[in-house]
C-alpha cells in the first residue's frame, strides 16, 4: 500500500517538476509549482508526519504560490525576450552531472526502512512540545526573521516618494 | 518505501529545479525553480528524519519552510523594484554588480 502510494506520487512529483522547468508560460509553471508542493504535501503524510504536511500545504503552497501569482499580476510580464532559455544544453549536463554525484549518494544509504524499534515522528504535539521547549530560542529568533522580512519587503518594494 | 528510493526522488527534484535555475531567463521562472530545489532538500531532510525516527528533523522542516517564506517575500519585492527600476525582468540584464 505504501510502496504504491510512493511510486504514485513520485511519477506525479517528478512530473510537476518537470512542468515548472520546461513550460514557456509562466502561470503554467507556477500552477507546476502548485501541483509539485501538494504532492510532496502528500508524501509527507505519507511519512507519517501530518503536522508538516498541513503547514506545507498552508503556508508553503498557500503564501508563496498567492506571491508568486500577484507578482506575476502585477508585472503582467510573462514572457522575458523572444527565447525563455539560456544555454539549456550546458545546463542539462551540468544538472546531470549533479544528478549523478547525489545518485551515488543515496545508493550508498542502500535500502533503510522505517526501523520497527525507532519511534515514528508522531503527531503534532511532541513535535509542539519540542518546539516549546528545547527549540524555543530558534523559533523566536525566527519571528524576528518573518517580521524583518516583511519590514524589508516593504521597504524595497514601496514607490519612491510615497511615504 | 526505503530511504534510499525517496532520497533518489528528492536528488532527481533537485537536479530538475537545478536545470530551471541555469537554463530559464525570467526573474520569477528562476525563483519558482529554488522553490523546487528548497522543496526537494525538505523531503530529503524528512526522509532521513523518518527512517531514523528523528523528531529533530520535523523541526529542522518547519524552520526552513518558514525562511523560505521570508525568502519568497523578499525576493518577489527585489523583482517588482527591478522591474519599476530597470524595466527589465531576464535575469541577464540585472549585471550591474558584475565585475
Amino acid at each position: 500500500m505504501s510502496d504504491l502510494a510512493f511510486w504514485i506520487l513520485a511519477v506525479l512529483l517528478v512530473a510537476f517538476a518537470i512542468g515548472v522547468v520546461t513550460a514557456r508560460s509562466l502561470w503554467r509553471a507556477a500552477y507546476s509549482l502548485a501541483g509539485a508542493l501538494v504532492t510532496t504535501a502528500v508524501l509527507y503524510l505519507v511519512l507519517s508526519s501530518p503536522l508538516l504536511a498541513a503547514v506545507q500545504l498552508l503556508l508553503y503552497t498557500g503564501g508563496v504560490l498567492t506571491l508568486v501569482v500577484y507578482a506575476l499580476v502585477v508585472t503582467a510580464s510573462t514572457d522575458a525576450g523572444a527565447s525563455p532559455w539560456r544555454r539549456p544544453g550546458a545546463a542539462l549536463v551540468l544538472s546531470l552531472l549533479v544528478l549523478a554525484v547525489l545518485a551515488t549518494v543515496a545508493v550508498r544509504t542502500g535500502s533503510v526502512e522505517h526501523a520497527a524499534g525507532t519511534p515514528g515522528l508522531g503527531d503534532g504535539e511532541s513535535a509542539g512540545v519540542e518546539l516549546f521547549t528545547r527549540y524555543l530560542v530558534p523559533f523566536e529568533l525566527l519571528s524576528v526573521l518573518l517580521l524583518g522580512a516583511i519590514f524589508g519587503a516593504l521597504a524595497i518594494a514601496r514607490r519612491e516618494g510615497s511615504s | 518505501m526505503t530511504l534510499e528510493r525517496l532520497l533518489l526522488l528528492s536528488f532527481v527534484v533537485f537536479s530538475i529545479g537545478l536545470y530551471g535555475v541555469l537554463a530559464r531567463r525570467h526573474v520569477i521562472a528562476l525563483l519558482l525553480s529554488i522553490e523546487l530545489m528548497f522543496n526537494a532538500v525538505n523531503l530529503a531532510i524528512l526522509s532521513v528524519a523518518w527512517a531514523h525516527g528523528w523528531l529533530t528533523g520535523v523541526i529542522l522542516v518547519l524552520f526552513g519552510i518558514a525562511v523560505t517564506v521570508a525568502e519568497v517575500a523578499v525576493g518577489l519585492s527585489l523583482f517588482l523594484l527591478a522591474e519599476r527600476v530597470r524595466g527589465t525582468t531576464a535575469a541577464d540584464d540585472l549585471s550591474t554588480l558584475e565585475g
